[in-house]
């Protein structure tokens, strides 16, 4: 699926804000991921031609960074942390239940392509909520079997939420809204495989 | 010594990170201040305040800045929003309440530098927070305190946020700016300081989202205002991120020097559950356990580090009686490794070594051998790695075997984890 054109568009109003054009490398990920759910090969070698830059490049950088999806997903992300600030307050326990409650393991999407869920043991800021879990990257604190039922819940319903803020740039003829916003990515039929080496716990 | 709100003053103000209420509560009058003044006016009033950085290392903010070489420009400002040490949600509380606060934080410090493109690099996942900030600095430019010539002063100021994408190693400021710069985020060797050659081989200052926040109220009230709160060394606020055992966990204002006990059993309700206090961690994932016999330490970087673990980035972590110091350990070490960049080997394979021979000591598996194999491995990575991530990737376990030893022996004799009916499967 190619890069749309208001996106490639964007990557480069975003590069020309830099001092330096690689500097847009992220920017550029965040914004195809969040137009496609996912980055491919072909996508990483849009952004290069975009940026005017070696795919190599492209690839190295996003190799890097754990939040960088490169297979489909569900329609909702669900991390769920297991450091000790948050072990300390039963987030194994919720983790278990969790994982029963969805009926998949760790890192895999749930047959009616609603959720993808996994660990992770990279504290994710909210150790004062613990156990907590992150859902579409927003905080879902104190969490108890019950609350974790009604989010469940409430997923399964749910089309897919926009996953980046989208504020037009100074200066730049895009405002940036529209069509681009929702996750466009299929709903996984098979789980999705393991993802990038860091995202796992 | 008490509860202290400077930062967190005006944080049950309803809608506060709207502009027009922030505004209402003060803000951006220090940024009015500042700009009326000298930018080496500002240096030196930030060093006379005594303002130390607040993202872990402690350095005295008015002294880096004043490292900048004469005469090179363009320089930069970064304000490290990549806050991801286990323990610490300071600056997302911050960020959330009053992104206003920050940016005009950020604002004083480019002026004061002479910076007119500054950088706010926040960790990808803080999506909300992004955008508090991406608002903020919407509503700052359209009020004209940043743009070009900002409230007709000569002086032209642009924010850029930059979005990360979950890598701990990216919170190290070289790493930051390595990141920043489009690379994979690894650190850089040191010296040349960032100072000197920093973001795109320009002078840079790297400087937390607490410490930015400190700015305004600096300006405004004055460095002695600053000087009279906190210790000798460590003047002022600082914003502690309590949790674990305890019945209030959440973040608190308090002046330096307030003791760990009042923080802990006042503030925090006390240990939860009406169990004994075992231990606590100041600091955040990297720092050293201490015991209850520490409590009266004060919150502060020299007493905590007499008292042997540091003050880093204001965690504090509550562990209470029934808490599995091995495990807890153990998760640390985990993360240490899942977020080892690679670069260099003690870090990357020691953290690794490590981390299976927790494993085997929570599944039954280990030897007697194993626990004088694991404080071998820390001394072969602390002082012999690259940068900080590593070494500090020994401090917990390490000061875990040297107060809970028994722990690891229990574990030993009862062929897994004491604290646990069955032994659970590995973290993953
Ligand atoms: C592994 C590692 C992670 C770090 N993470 C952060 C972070 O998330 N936020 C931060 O402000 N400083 C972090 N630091 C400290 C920065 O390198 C730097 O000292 C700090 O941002 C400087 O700002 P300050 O002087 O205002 O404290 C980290 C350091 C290391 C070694
Ligand atoms: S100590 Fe660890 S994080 Fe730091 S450079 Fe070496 S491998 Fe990378
Ligand atoms: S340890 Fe889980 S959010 Fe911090």
């Amino acid at each position: 699926m190619a890069v749309s054109k208001q996106t490639l568009a964007e990557i480069q109003a975003v590069a020309a804000r830099y001092p330096s054009k690689q500097s847009a490398i992220i920017p550029a990920l965040w914004a195809v991921q969040h137009e496609q759910g996912y980055v491919t090969d072909a996508a990483m070698r849009e952004i290069a031609q975009a940026l005017g830059l070696p795919p190599s490049l492209i690839e190295a950088t996003a190799s890097f960074y754990s939040m960088f999806l490169t297979k489909p997903e569900g329609r909702h992300d669900v991390v769920i942390c297991v450091n000790a600030p948050c072990m300390l307050r039963g987030a194994d326990e919720m983790k278990d239940y969790l994982e029963r409650a969805l009926g998949v393991r760790d890192g895999q999407t749930t047959p009616d392509g609603a959720v993808t869920w996994h660990s992770t043991i990279e504290c994710l800021g909210a150790c004062g909520g613990a156990p907590m879990m992150q859902v579409d990257h927003r905080f879902e604190e104190n969490l108890t079997p019950e609350r974790i039922d009604v989010i469940i819940d409430r997923l399964r319903k749910q089309p897919a939420a926009p996953l980046a803020p989208r504020h037009p740039l100074p200066g730049s003829p895009l405002k940036g809204e529209g069509e681009a916003h929702a996750k466009t990515a299929e709903p996984a039929k098979k789980p999705a495989g393991p993802r990038g080496r860091r995202s796992q716990a | 010594m008490a509860i202290k709100r400077v930062l967190t003053k005006d944080f049950a103000t309803e809608n506060l990170e709207q502009l027009s209420v922030y505004e209402r509560t003060g803000g951006y009058s220090g940024y009015k201040k500042a700009l009326e003044m000298q930018p080496d006016e500002l240096v030196e009033l930030v060093k006379k305040s005594g303002l130390r950085g607040r993202g872990g290392a402690g350095f005295p903010t008015g002294n880096k800045w004043s490292f900048l070489p004469k005469g090179v420009y363009p320089r930069y400002l970064v304000c490290n929003a990549d806050e991801s040490e286990p323990g610490c949600f300071k600056d997302r509380y911050l960020i959330e309440e009053s992104p206003h606060q920050v940016l005009e934080g950020i604002l004083i410090a480019s002026y004061a530098i002479g910076c007119n493109l500054a950088f706010i690099y926040i960790r990808g996942e803080y999506l909300p927070q992004h955008e508090a900030l991406e608002t903020a600095i919407q509503e700052a430019r359209q009020a004209g305190y940043l743009g070009k010539n900002v409230l007709d002063k000569g002086y032209d100021i642009e924010v850029i946020l930059h979005r990360g994408a979950g890598a701990y190693i990216c919170g190290e400021e070289t790493a930051l700016l390595t990141s920043l710069e489009g690379y994979r985020g690894e650190p850089r060797l040191k010296p040349p300081f960032p100072a000197i050659k920093g973001l795109y081989g320009k002078p840079t200052v790297v400087n937390n989202v607490e410490t930015v926040a400190n700015l305004p109220h600096i300006v405004n009230n004055g460095a002695d205002w600053f000087t009279a709160m906190g210790t000798p060394t460590g003047r002022g606020t600082r914003v502690w991120c309590m949790s674990g055992h305890v019945n209030r966990p959440g973040n608190y204002e308090l002046e330096n020097g307030t003791p760990i006990r009042e923080l802990i059993e006042e503030h925090g309700g006390g240990v939860w559950k009406n169990r004994k206090l075992k231990a606590f961690q100041p600091g955040g994932a990297s720092m050293m356990v201490l015991l209850p016999e520490h409590l009266d330490v004060g919150l502060d970087f020299d007493a905590i580090a007499k008292a042997g673990s540091l003050a880093g980035a204001g965690a504090m972590v509550v562990m209470d009686e029934t808490t599995c110091m091995v495990d807890a350990a153990r998760r640390y070490v985990k993360f240490f490794h899942h977020e080892s960049c690679g670069k260099c080997t003690p870090c990357r394979e020691g953290t690794f070594w490590m981390a299976n021979l927790f494993d085997a000591f929570e599944a039954g598996a280990a030897k007697a051998s194993d626990i004088d194999l694991l404080l071998d491995i820390g001394y072969n990575i602390d002082g012999r790695s690259f940068c900080p991530l590593g070494d500090a990737s020994t401090w917990f376990p390490r000061s875990v075997i040297k107060f809970f030893r028994d722990e690891f022996l229990e574990h030993l004799s009862e062929k897994g984890c004491p604290f646990k009916k069955t032994v659970q499967e590995a973290v993953a």
